[in-house]
């Protein structure tokens, strides 16, 4: 079997997160997850509440500030946050990369 | 009313300082292994193999899917971080993820946030990288065995992180131990059925595609042979 390139299939990895996240993500369902189902039935769900700094969240909720349509507002969240999470991801990867010509202990600060 | 997202992520509130304390401090630690054996192994060429990952995960965790009750869930990751990367590696891909969700989502609380990286991300992740690569060697080398092993195990990491955080909330004064955890495990075992049908689909697209990107396969063995000794020497690769 031919072997993609890794380069195809990152591009392909990155496209099908890209569309999950901005064309299907807005019809996922609305219901209540595991641990909030379970803090609202076992009553403690009150005590959940959001940092200071979460004040200040730029797209509190999946929601993209400034759309007035719910679900083009999670799409365009999904669309900025998994671009967002794919350079911060592949920018501390290489950042930490092994460098083969610095030899086995890879001191560097 | 502002909707508090909870998700499987805790929010501020759930767990006493002292609890969040010490999973933050769990939480840095698993990292730390994480980014000095990415140091160690991590070549160019997978680079951005590890963005990918995360925005994937990103990207799946917002995918709630319909479980029993009116309840729902959504995909971990953390399964297929450590197939894929190895367990510590998947550390570092979880914190990623879910350091972006708090901050940039405000998902999940940020003095919860080293709990939520212990719960969903390193207990995962370690277990997984622990038992696909027993596995491994206990069962026959065929495709169908070791994803087999990576759905069974996609399940148990994620009854293992929701048995945490009962545990969690418990010591925390939240919630009576004998209330939370059979709900959780409840409602989990339903939810890890989706985390398992996920992580065996994806894992087996890459092995179709790229069978050599699949870290706790067959291709090497990933770094540490006991968890919690980061850094010996002797790398495969």
């Amino acid at each position: 079997m031919s072997r993609m390139s890794t380069r195809f299939f990152v591009i392909l990895a990155l496209a099908v997160a890209v569309g999950l996240a901005t064309a299907v993500s807005p019809y996922a369902s609305a219901n209540p997850d595991g641990l909030e189902k379970v803090a609202e039935k076992k009553q403690f769900l009150e005590d959940g509440k959001l940092h200071s700094i979460q004040d200040d969240s730029p797209i509190p909720d999946y929601a993209f500030p400034g759309i007035d349509n719910e679900r083009v507002a999670t799409g365009v969240a999904g669309f900025v946050g998994v671009l967002f999470v794919f350079t911060i991801g592949y920018g501390i990867a290489y950042l930490v990369r092994r460098r083969d010509s610095e030899g086995r202990s890879g001191a560097h600060a | 009313m502002f909707d508090l997202p909870i998700a499987l992520h805790i929010p501020d509130g759930f767990l006493s300082s002292g609890v969040a304390a010490l999973l933050w401090v769990v939480a840095i630690a698993a990292v730390a292994i994480g980014l000095r054996v990415a140091n160690r192994d991590l070549d160019e060429a997978r680079v951005p193999l590890l963005g990918v990952l995360a925005a994937f995960i990103f990207a799946v965790q917002m995918l709630n899917f319909p479980v029993a009750g009116g309840t729902s869930g959504h995909l971990l990751g953390a399964t297929l971080a450590a197939v894929l990367l190895g367990p510590w590696v998947a550390c570092l891909v979880m914190a990623v993820v879910l350091v972006t969700q708090a901050f940039g989502f405000a998902d999940g609380g940020v003095s919860a946030l080293g709990a939520n990286i212990v719960n969903m991300g390193v207990l995962g992740a370690l277990l997984a990288g622990y038992l696909v690569t027993a596995g491994e060697k206990a069962l026959p080398k065929s495709r169908g065995a070791f994803l087999g092993v990576v759905g069974v195990v996609s399940w148990l990491a994620v009854m293992v992180g929701a048995a945490a955080t009962s545990f969690q909330l418990a010591i925390s004064g939240t919630v009576p131990l004998d209330t939370v955890l059979p709900a959780m495990l409840g409602v989990h075992a339903l939810i890890g059925i989706g985390e398992a049908v996920i992580t065996v689909a994806a894992v087996s697209a890459v092995l179709v595609a790229r069978p050599d990107l699949v870290a706790l396969g067959t291709r090497f063995e990933p770094a540490p042979a006991a968890p919690g000794a980061p850094a010996a020497a002797g790398s495969t690769s």
